[in-house]
């Protein structure tokens, strides 16, 4: 592939911080046309711009039905984007509604295949992401929620055991609080790492410079230090420069 | 270094670190057991030591420029790697590859498998106390490594496919070698089953040891090898087809009590399984273009993607998230030996110091993967 090789002028470069807000995030809804000023003649019905890519599809089955019946206020909505099937719900009552997916007789949900969060710094917001599996149905769901970065959300690790590393790894990254998770504590970085990489207002050449001098001995040449990225000064200077 | 802790008359409870730098952790992994004289009452791991950062960088490079940085996850089984994120974008994109490319992808993909296994299987068994063995796996590791290197110049870190398809026509001779190959392979296998299957040492070493439940190992999300260990016909090549797999025949095999023994004769008749799908795919390639019509730089549109392969060992997932700029903005690796590994604190408890080599060596984990 081309781009690969060639740089191309538009494409922004890899060492430049990425910018804070997204271009745009996932759930863009279908644009509806305004509505026609009153009196106005009904004009030749145009046809609304067909939105680029594919969209979200209306989704439902008997256990989103069952789901919507038990949990009426927690349900956001159900859809199928590229034929995956995903349900948001609100983070309440996170771990009932996990208890319930997993032992409801319709579609079993006893895998958890993955736990994980993606961060919109715009709205301040965590969405975690579950992804289940059911051995009886051969059906995957994706099940959605959100949370405000300073929220914590219910474990469900009493539900799926898995859940327990899966868990720790969005603390470890993201700096999710999870309740009720029994042994809460970063697992892929050092115990007193300062910072969550994996949020977006981490600089990709962020480091927590302070570990490395006292742990590893050596000044690691890093600019940033945590706290102190600045989006605007994309200059990298070594301490020899 | 180990601390001692006298408990009230009968037990001495000692807490011994194994690793990181041991050798038959295979890599950079540290397991803090509880002992009671020479048994497991508890063990925890700590991971991370190799950890690269390997999502945050998906997020800083393009979708193309993270193909090579995915090879060093699983350095064992680079090819699957890069299928199963090829894939995921080319979902996302809404491109289907050309059929030759696919048919490419599932014969480098399963030799991939084959020289998983053979690895796993040469230092499983060294661990284990059967040096030989490991000396006639990593013979036939090295044909299939040539095959690798005459393809595309690489031999662990390969990079083999593209978005939208493979970059590399197969070379001249390819047909004639992955034949003679795979006409010898089983033979192989059988070879080394008469060092192992019927080995007292061996069947006194893995029978009864690591025992797993098949209701646990799905609660511990155990995939792959080490679930069909415990008698769950489940694997991805069949429940969930991707590339062109539902063109072959292939049976899943699948073990009785899900003990260490169970697991190894799983994986031998998978590669067996392997060879056979290789067999069916070398003969009929077809022909035409490697890459699909797609623009040049890679933008796919706002949403997200999860797209899981069956890697040598276990689930492997992408859950890529798109602003529909030329970056991923999340690009989430569910790595099989991650999750796998966690399975080992249940395994291992009741058994003997020396039964946790064994269960670390069933497990089949690369380090490179699990802290990524």
């Amino acid at each position: 592939m081309a781009d690969e090789e060639k740089p191309k002028p538009e494409a922004p470069k890899p060492e430049a911080p990425k910018p804070e807000v997204p271009a745009g995030e996932p759930k863009a809804a279908v644009p509806k046309p305004p509505p026609p000023p009153p009196g106005a003649k009904p004009a030749a019905p145009a046809a609304p711009p067909k939105p680029k890519g594919p969209q979200q599809e209306p989704w439902t089955s008997p256990l989103v039905d069952a789901l919507k019946e038990k949990f009426g206020g927690e349900f956001i909505k159900s859809y199928s984007f590229l034929t995956q099937n995903q349900i948001e719900v609100k983070k309440d009552r996170i771990a009932e509604i996990m208890m319930f997916l997993r032992d409801n007789t319709i579609s079993p949900f006893d895998y958890l295949v993955d736990e994980t969060a993606v961060h919109w710094p715009k709205t301040e917001e965590f969405e975690i992401v579950y992804i289940l599996y059911s051995h009886p149905k051969n059906e995957h769901v994706r099940v959605k929620t959100r949370i405000k970065e300073w929220e914590p959300i219910e474990s469900v690790v009493g539900v799926w055991t898995t859940a327990d590393w899966l868990e720790r790894e969005v603390y470890d990254m993201f700096g999710v609080q999870y309740a009720n998770h029994p042994n809460l504590k970063r697992i892929l970085l050092p115990e007193d790492w300062v910072g969550y990489p994996l949020r977006k207002d981490y600089n990709i050449r962020l480091q927590d410079v302070e570990w490395v001098r006292k742990h590893l001995g050596i000044d690691s040449g890093q600019k940033y230090y945590v706290g102190e990225a600045r989006a605007e000064d994309t200059g990298y200077v070594t301490p020899s420069d | 270094m180990s601390t001692q802790e006298q408990t009230l008359f009968d037990a001495n409870e000692i807490t011994v670190s194994m690793g990181p730098q041991h050798p038959s952790t295979h890599g950079v992994l540290q397991v803090k057991l509880k002992l009671d004289g020479e048994r497991v009452i508890d063990a925890e791991c700590v991971i991370g030591y190799l950890h690269r950062g390997v999502e945050k960088l998906g997020e800083a490079q393009t979708y193309g420029q993270f193909v090579p940085t995915l090879d060093r996850m699983d350095y064992i089984a680079a090819v699957s790697n890069c299928l199963g994120y090829c894939e995921a974008i080319e979902k996302l994109l809404g491109v289907t590859a050309p059929p030759r490319a696919q048919y490419i992808r599932v014969i480098m993909t399963e030799l991939n498998r084959i020289t998983s296994h053979l690895l796993w299987l040469g230092t499983h068994a060294i661990d284990l106390g059967a040096v030989t063995v490991f000396l006639y796996c990593f013979r036939e590791r090295e044909e299939i490594l040539k095959i690798f290197e005459n393809y595309c110049g690489a031999r662990l870190t390969t990079h083999m496919f593209r978005i939208g398809g493979t970059q590399y026509e197969i070379y001249e001779g390819f047909h004639d070698q992955v034949r003679t190959f795979i006409k010898d392979f089983p033979k192989k296998v059988d070879e080394y089953e008469t060092l192992l299957t019927e080995n007292r040492i061996w069947i006194g070493r893995t029978r009864g040891v690591g025992v797993i439940s098949a209701k646990d190992a799905i609660d511990y999300g155990l995939t792959g090898p080490s679930l069909r260990g415990s008698g769950v016909e489940w694997d991805l090549r069949k429940a969930k087809p991707y590339a062109v797999y539902s063109d072959f025949q292939f049976d899943i095999p699948v073990g009785g009590q899900g003990d260490t023994y169970d697991r190894y004769m799983v994986r031998l008749e998978e590669m067996r399984q392997s060879a056979r799908i290789i067999s069916q795919a070398v003969e009929k390639i077809p022909d035409g273009p490697l890459m699909a019509k797609m623009s040049k730089i890679i933008k796919p549109p706002v949403g997200d993607i999860y797209h899981s392969i069956e890697a040598p060992k276990g689930e492997l997932g992408y859950y890529i998230v798109s602003d529909g700029s030329t970056q991923a903005y999340r690009a989430r690796v569910r790595p099989p030996s991650f999750v796998n590994l966690q399975a080992l604190r249940k395994m291992c408890a009741g058994h003997m110091v020396a039964d946790v080599v064994a269960i670390i060596g069933t497990l089949d984990i690369v380090l490179g993967e699990i802290d990524r």
